[in-house]
């Protein structure tokens, strides 16, 4: 609406007849509220909180988020908690921006046909996650998810990981020359114990290092997806972290 | 000769570059992608070479008129084959997986056909298959009459007809394959964005392109409306879409953005594809068809400059309202919110002005089927823009997010009103464009209205009661203070309501498959012996002047 | 440039402009010697119709 001058003698007909002011006219108009409203997202500094504990995803893990991508899981399962009574208590903590500052893409999810599973990582077992996923109505019967019997079966291919790591390096992610030239064997070795760990968790604190779908023969997509699911929302420590936000929103917003 | 040999060469070029990749591809998906690439080059090639034979198989395949007439029509009526046909695709696989919510078996225990993986593939196929093969097609219809000149560079169109499709071809086997940037609405691979921005560009082309050469001083409303939708859907995709490829023989691609930065980019991108895919240049349909269908210009041509450059203005703030009580800033949750609301103002008065349109000629909606899809589809417009500011609103909003009232929502929108209003403009042009005296039977075209209607009203009430029902669960607490259902309570107190849906959703493409009999009928020259739809009864005795009486 | 001044601009005088601005430009296309030319761009869709 910036967009017609006040100045007097000039008509909207210029406009109706000039295809070219027409179609930067319309673009200048449809930029602005853009620029205003994600512009900022990327210079005022507390729109993400400061936390300790978050770290870029272990080449497992990130493995396993790319097969939580690739079946859609975000069609139906939210990562975003959202500050109210109920959700914390069925859910957790409410989630934090920072939480999500290493997500390329974002999965907050916009539909809960599903549960939340921001903070899902430790609540329950490797073996309940499997079973879950090869038969999700073996656990639990009102279940409408599908079954993802074929992950435990297929072998994780990746490709070169450390091509993975050097594209989210080149946009943003911190990892370190170490952590992209130990790619490969990095998956190896968090889903066999047997293979030692060597500084992976020095690398990346928290890591969980373990065989996670009782196969220790091979690594396969269900290792990488349980791996994933199990690290979900157990890097940082809520309590200690400082929210900047003013005390009593949250309260009110209950 | 040499520039034939030239665009031939070309073409096999593409077609052994397409198969070179394939052959050194990191991933599956990626090789059957640039196969299909590969065969697509071929194709081009072939048609190419055998350029007046392959025009001579298309009209007798489609039935079309001989000559070409005064408008490049042809590209409008492989959009509007393509439209249907991609329309019963999308809603088949939209009823397919809406069963699978309500009977998880009908999954087959495949990774193709899970959920997460149809998903994509229903939304995409309807929303930028379905719709924009409509409003590719009839931009192309409305520039060239508005304008009164021919297509701006034919060839360009044509390859803006094949390259669309083609994208989305490669969009939808990916989806079944996995390949997915994982951004609803934008869930093609970088390489497919980058192939739809060439289209989209060349798009740009040819549409500028008419508008320039129009023999006519006055751009017409619809114009600035499709315009604005074409000029904005290319920003929105380009910023939304940048991403980083882990290879560049691969699917595999991580986005520009992360978090909540990615966040608000998705939804300024998501929000506004219905503000501008879905809104936009559906609009710029109604500006041109309504007053044609009805005979009568529209309403108020003062109130659509106004609701042109409001519309566009207000629309693209209304992001943010995807993402309340997140960890979005709270600023920006806000202004989403304020935007949303005032957005209802705009929407409403274009409403306003299409259904006015018909001031004085109301009749129509009883007589004439198509006037009255126009009218069900403004109708479930403004049903729609009054019920999206409220759930935009954070208090509402805190109990419909995440629920199924979204989906209800978001179906009241695209089946009432994209839906409806695609339908009417398809039994207008088809008729005109394969030179018929009118359409096989219009009745049909009632039964089809009834069939979506009540199909709506089944899917949206449905939808409504299941998203109120589950934002109510998920936050009851019982009198000792712990919250009474598990979530697995709520996702079984959703049957019935899936069931429900289903069957609306049934209804609804059942009526769209009488529409495709009805085409068909139309295309191989059919006309049904029918009844005419108006039934005001034509007294001849009683229509002559009263004769005086003479006084005694 | 911090938050809290953008924020208190957008609520005061950003706001009042927006309002004026917005008014005007409802009003401007209302004008009384526009209407003839709106009636004609309104009809130009019917003419010379014989090609649908």
């Amino acid at each position: 609406m910036a967009t017609k001058p006040a100045k007097k003698g000039f008509s909207h007909k210029k406009i109706e007849r000039n295809v070219t002011l027409l179609g930067a006219l319309a673009l200048l108009t449809v930029t602005i509220g853009g620029i205003v409203e994600i512009a900022p997202l990327f210079w005022i500094d507390n729109t993400i909180e400061k936390v300790e504990g978050m770290r870029p995803y272990t080449p497992l893990e990130l493995a396993g988020r790319n097969i939580y991508m690739r079946e859609g899981c975000y069609t139906c399962h939210s990562q975003m908690i959202r500050p109210f009574r109920d959700e914390v208590e069925r859910y957790g903590h409410y989630s934090l921006a920072a939480e999500s500052m290493y997500d390329h893409p974002f999965q907050w999810g916009s539909k809960r046909t599903g549960p939340d599973l921001a903070r899902v990582g430790g609540r329950y077992s490797d073996e309940w996650h499997k079973a879950h996923l090869i038969d999700p109505r073996s656990v639990v019967p009102e279940s409408i998810m599908p079954p993802y019997a074929f992950l435990a079966e297929r072998e994780l291919k990746t490709g070169d990981m450390a091509n993975d790591l050097t594209a989210l390096y080149r946009v943003g992610v911190p990892y370190t020359k170490a952590d992209i030239e130990k790619a490969n064997e990095d998956i190896k070795a968090q889903a066999d114990p047997d293979a030692g760990a060597g500084d992976l968790q020095k690398r990346y604190p928290k890591a969980q290092v373990r065989d996670f779908d009782g196969d220790p023969a091979r690594v396969t997509e269900m290792d990488a997806l349980i791996a994933y699911l199990q690290m979900l929302g157990t890097l940082v420590d809520v309590d200690k972290a400082a929210p900047q936000e003013r005390p009593g929103e949250t309260e009110a917003a209950r | 000769m040499d520039s034939l040999l030239a665009k031939a060469g070309g073409w096999f070029a593409l077609a052994l570059l397409a198969l070179v990749m394939a052959a050194l591809a990191v991933d599956a998906p990626f090789a059957v992608h640039m196969v299909i690439i590969a065969l697509a080059s071929l194709i081009a090639l072939w048609a190419t070479l055998m350029r007046a034979d392959y025009q001579r198989i298309a009209r007798g395949l489609l039935k079309m008129p001989g000559n070409e007439g005064v408008y490049d029509d042809d590209p409008i009526r492989w959009g509007v084959i393509a439209t249907l046909f991609w329309g019963v695709a999308g809603m088949a696989a939209g009823l397919y997986i809406a069963l699978q919510l309500a009977f998880p078996a009908l999954n087959l225990n495949l990774e193709y056909t899970t959920f997460g993986r149809l998903r994509p593939l229903h939304t995409s196929a309807v929303i930028f298959a379905f719709g924009g093969n409509a409003l590719i097609a009839t931009s192309f219809y409305v520039v060239q009459r508005t304008c009164r000149a021919r297509l701006a560079f034919p060839t360009l169109a044509r390859f803006v007809f094949w390259g669309y499709q083609l994208f989305i071809v490669l969009a939808a086997t990916g989806y079944l394959m996995g390949v997915t940037a994982a951004k609803e609405y934008a869930e093609p691979e970088w390489y497919v964005d980058l192939w739809l921005t060439i289209v989209w560009v060349a798009y740009l082309v040819v549409f500028v392109g008419t508008i320039v050469k129009r023999r006519e001083p006055h751009i017409y409303v619809a114009n600035w409306f499709y315009l604005s939708f074409i000029v904005t859907i290319a920003m929105l995709h380009i910023v939304n879409n940048l991403s980083m490829p882990a290879s560049l023989l691969g699917s595999k691609s991580y986005a520009a953005f992360a978090g909540v930065q990615d966040a608000l980019t998705q939804w300024w991108y998501g929000h506004n594809a219905v503000g501008f895919f879905l809104t936009a240049g559906f609009l710029a349909m109604m500006y041109y068809f309504v007053p044609k269908q009805a005979e009568r210009p529209v309403y108020s041509y003062r109130l659509s400059i106004i609701h042109f450059w409001s519309l566009i203005f207000l629309y693209i703030w209304a992001g943010p309202h995807h993402l309340h009580y997140t960890a979005l800033p709270d600023w920006a949750q806000t202004l989403g919110m304020v935007f949303s609301v005032i957005l209802w103002m705009p929407s409403w008065g274009g409403m306003i002005n299409g259904l006015m349109t018909l001031n004085g000629a109301w009749d129509k909606i009883r007589t004439d089927p198509i006037i009255r899809m126009m009218v069900m589809a403004l109708a479930f417009y403004g049903m729609s823009t009054f019920e999206g500011p409220m759930m935009s609103i954070k208090w509402v909003n805190s109990m419909s997010h995440y629920t199924d009232w979204t989906i209800g929502h978001v179906h009241s929108g695209a089946l009432g009103w994209n839906g409806m209003i695609t339908f009417a403009c398809v039994y207008y042009l088809v008729p005109r464009l394969w030179g018929r005296p009118r359409l096989y039977s219009l009745r049909m075209v009632n039964w089809h209205f009834w069939l979506a209607t009540v199909g709506i009203v089944f899917y949206a009430a449905s939808m409504w009661v299941a998203g109120i029902m589950q934002g109510l669960m998920w936050r009851e607490y019982g009198a000792d203070g712990y919250l009474v259902y598990s979530f697995a309570e709520s996702v079984a107190a959703m049957h019935p309501m899936y069931l429900i849906r289903a069957a609306g959703g049934a209804m609804y493409l059942a009526g769209f498959l009488i529409m495709i009999v009805n085409v068909w009928a139309t295309l191989a020259g059919k006309v049904r012996a029918e009844r005419p739809m108006t039934e005001t009864p034509y007294n001849a005795v009683a229509d002559r002047p009263l004769t005086p009486v003479p006084a005694e | 440039m911090s938050y809290d001044n953008l924020r208190h601009f957008a609520d005061s005088w950003g706001l009042l402009a927006m309002t004026l601005l917005f008014l005007t430009l409802i009003a401007w296309p209302f004008r009384p010697s526009a209407r003839a030319r709106n009636e004609e761009a309104a009809s130009m869709i019917f003419k010379d119709d014989e090609h649908g």
